[in-house]
This record gives structure tokens, C-alpha cells and sequence, in this order.
């Protein structure tokens, strides 16, 4: 009776973590912050957007012409940008990881590796075709919309529906 | 030249580009978020239409950050759009220039081709493929592959991991192959 005890109790752990599984599904979505953190501070991330928003904008990545650019290598633009956010970004996480940087409620920052599955190549692929016709990346969906596009909204519903569609058929899809 | 109209210029890729760069140690400082913006699209299916397709059940409310950060991006497009926009068209490599005007497409002066992606053009099969086929093709494959350019190739590069690296390549083979093979023929439409 004892050993029915014991394996029940590990199966109650498993259920309350379903939430936290089922968004870690494809390794993208479990950003969770452990500490809580004062309801309001939430706003630093909206203010982050803004200045994202700004930046996307101002360096053009958001311009279908600057993508076309790109994907025909008539133009070092956007290869540079990526590049230099990509240097910017490791030599970042390369000295937090190093100096074990913490957030500025002093929780330590964790970084979950990706796993592979072919997914990251029939879907990337899948992704390039969609990024070379509306000339948009799902960042610059949104920087479109508010700089005035208001088609571009039509696009973004299209990629919400997309994500649904995958959802849908996940199980099914070679991964 | 004033700041403003300085600020107003287009920012070279060596100004925007480590700018975009430090969001990624910005938002782990922050508070442990990873950079990634196509999961905003997810949480927005779990938010609004979750059914009841396993992937879409969970407690969005816990995401509900990315949703912000989205929030702002469209609210960042409209302050540059109001107050720091550039007057003059978009300068393009004169290559670019001629092939697209062999497609009709002669407007610089917006972020995207007027031409192509307006209301009208919804009922057309160029504008039906480009606007509403390709956001689909966005959406399916950014979740697919499990990131999209700043989940896969910024912050995953950055971290140095090599299945975002496999997505990366896989996201400019197949942006190469629909610009230079495909596409040509559905401007034509």
C-alpha cells in the first residue's frame, strides 16, 4: 500500500507543472520570472516595445524594399544590421553568463538551451517564403500596423490564423 | 542640422543594429525574459481562440509581458510615424529600382509598395498571395520552426545555439529562394 502512495505522489507533480510543459512545447515560451515582481513594473516591458519599435523602424528593417534587398544581396543593409545585433547580443550574454550578471530583483538569469527538431527547417523555410512576400518578420508586423499600414493588419490575423493552423495540426507535422 | 532633423534621417545598420542587440541583455536584466516575438502570436490564439488544441492551453495571462511588448512595438511604429519619420523615400539599390518597376512598382515614398499592399488589392490574386498567404506562411512557420528573427537569429545566436542557427540559414534559404524564383511570377499577376 505504501509503494501505491509513492508512485501517486509524482504524478500529482507532474500535473501542476502541465502548464509550465505545455509552454515550454517548442522551447520559446517559458520566460518565467520566479521573483514576483510588482504588478506595475510590468510597464518596463511595453516601454521596451516602444523603443523596439522606434528602432525597427528607423533602421528600416521593417521596409519590404530593404528585404528584397536582402534576399537578392543588392545591399549590405540588412545583413549588417542582424550581424551587429547578433555580436552585440553574444558578447551580452557571453558577460552575463561570465560575471553571473543578475536581474535587478537579483535572480539569476537562465537561459534554456534549444532542442533541435527538423521543425527549425521545414518551418524556417516555410517562415523565408512568408518573410520575402509581405517583406515582414513578425516584429515588424506590428511596427507596420502602427506606422500607419492599416493592411498590414490583415497580414497580421493571416499569421495569428497561421500559428493556430500549426497548433492544430502539431501533432501530425514531421518535427 | 538640428536633432530632429538628424534623428529623422534613417539610422545606418551600425547604429541600429547593436541597439537592437541590447535588447537581448536588457530584457534578461529586466527581469528573465528572452527577446521573441512571434510566441505573441501563440498567446494570442491561447488568449482568444484555444478550442481545445493542446498547444494553445495554458495560462497566457503568465506571457501576458509579450503581449506588451507587442503592444508597444505598434505604439513605437506610430510615435516615429508622428514625430521622427523621414520625409524622403526609401533610397534602394537602382537594380531593385528597375526590376520592380518592369512589376509596376514605382512608390518609395512608404515602408511597404502601395502598389501591392492596399485594401483594393485584397480582391486581386497578387494582393490575396502577398497579404493574406504570406502573413499565413509568417505565422505557420515562425511556430514551426520555433522562433522567428529575434527569437532564432538574435537572441538564439546570441546564446550561441546551434538549432537557431540551422533555423536562420533555413529562414534566408527559403526568403532566397521565394524572391528570386517565385516571386517574380506572382508580381507579375
Amino acid at each position: 500500500m505504501d509503494n501505491i502512495k509513492d508512485i501517486k505522489k509524482p504524478v500529482a507533480i507532474i500535473d501542476t507543472n502541465t502548464d509550465f510543459e505545455v509552454r515550454s512545447l517548442d522551447a520559446m515560451c517559458v520566460n518565467a520570472a520566479t521573483v514576483a515582481e510588482p504588478k506595475w513594473h510590468i510597464i518596463k516591458y511595453f516601454i521596451m516595445g516602444i523603443l523596439f519599435g522606434i528602432i525597427l523602424i528607423k533602421a528600416e528593417v521593417i521596409s519590404w524594399f530593404r528585404i528584397q534587398e536582402m534576399f537578392r544581396l543588392q545591399s549590405f543593409h540588412m545583413f549588417g544590421v542582424i550581424g551587429s545585433a547578433v555580436v552585440v547580443g553574444m558578447i551580452s550574454v557571453f558577460l552575463i553568463k561570465k560575471f553571473n550578471i543578475k536581474t535587478i530583483y537579483g535572480e539569476k538569469i537562465v537561459l534554456e538551451d534549444k532542442k533541435f527538431n527538423k521543425g527549425q527547417i521545414y518551418g524556417g523555410l516555410i517562415f523565408g517564403f512568408g518573410w520575402a512576400l509581405t517583406g515582414a518578420c513578425p516584429g515588424p508586423l506590428f511596427a507596420q500596423i502602427g506606422y500607419g499600414s492599416t493592411i498590414v493588419i490583415v497580414t497580421l490575423f493571416s499569421a495569428i490564423a497561421g500559428t493556430w493552423v500549426y497548433g492544430l495540426f502539431r501533432e501530425k507535422l514531421p518535427h | 542640422m538640428s536633432f530632429i532633423e538628424w534623428i529623422r534621417q534613417p539610422w545606418p545598420w551600425y547604429v541600429a543594429g547593436p541597439l537592437i542587440g541590447l535588447m537581448v541583455p536588457a530584457l534578461l536584466i529586466m527581469g528573465n525574459r528572452t527577446l521573441g516575438i512571434s510566441s505573441s502570436l501563440r498567446h494570442a490564439c491561447a488568449a482568444c481562440v484555444p478550442f481545445d488544441i493542446h498547444f494553445f492551453k495554458y495560462d497566457w495571462k503568465k506571457e501576458i509581458w509579450n503581449l506588451l511588448f507587442v503592444a508597444g512595438i505598434i505604439v513605437g511604429g506610430f510615435i516615429t510615424a508622428t514625430f521622427l519619420s523621414n520625409p524622403d523615400p526609401i533610397i534602394v539599390n537602382p537594380k531593385l529600382a528597375e526590376e520592380m518597376s518592369g512589376y509596376g512598382i514605382t512608390n518609395y515614398t512608404g515602408i511597404i509598395p502601395s502598389e501591392i499592399f492596399n485594401w483594393p488589392a485584397l480582391l486581386t490574386a497578387r494582393g490575396l498571395i502577398m497579404i493574406v498567404f504570406g502573413g499565413f506562411l509568417v505565422g505557420f512557420g515562425t511556430r514551426y520552426a520555433g522562433g522567428c528573427t529575434s527569437g532564432h537569429a538574435i537572441m538564439g545566436l546570441s546564446n550561441l545555439q546551434w538549432p537557431s542557427l540551422v533555423a536562420t540559414c533555413c529562414f534566408m534559404a527559403g526568403g532566397f529562394i521565394m524572391a528570386n524564383l517565385i516571386l517574380p511570377f506572382i508580381l507579375k499577376l
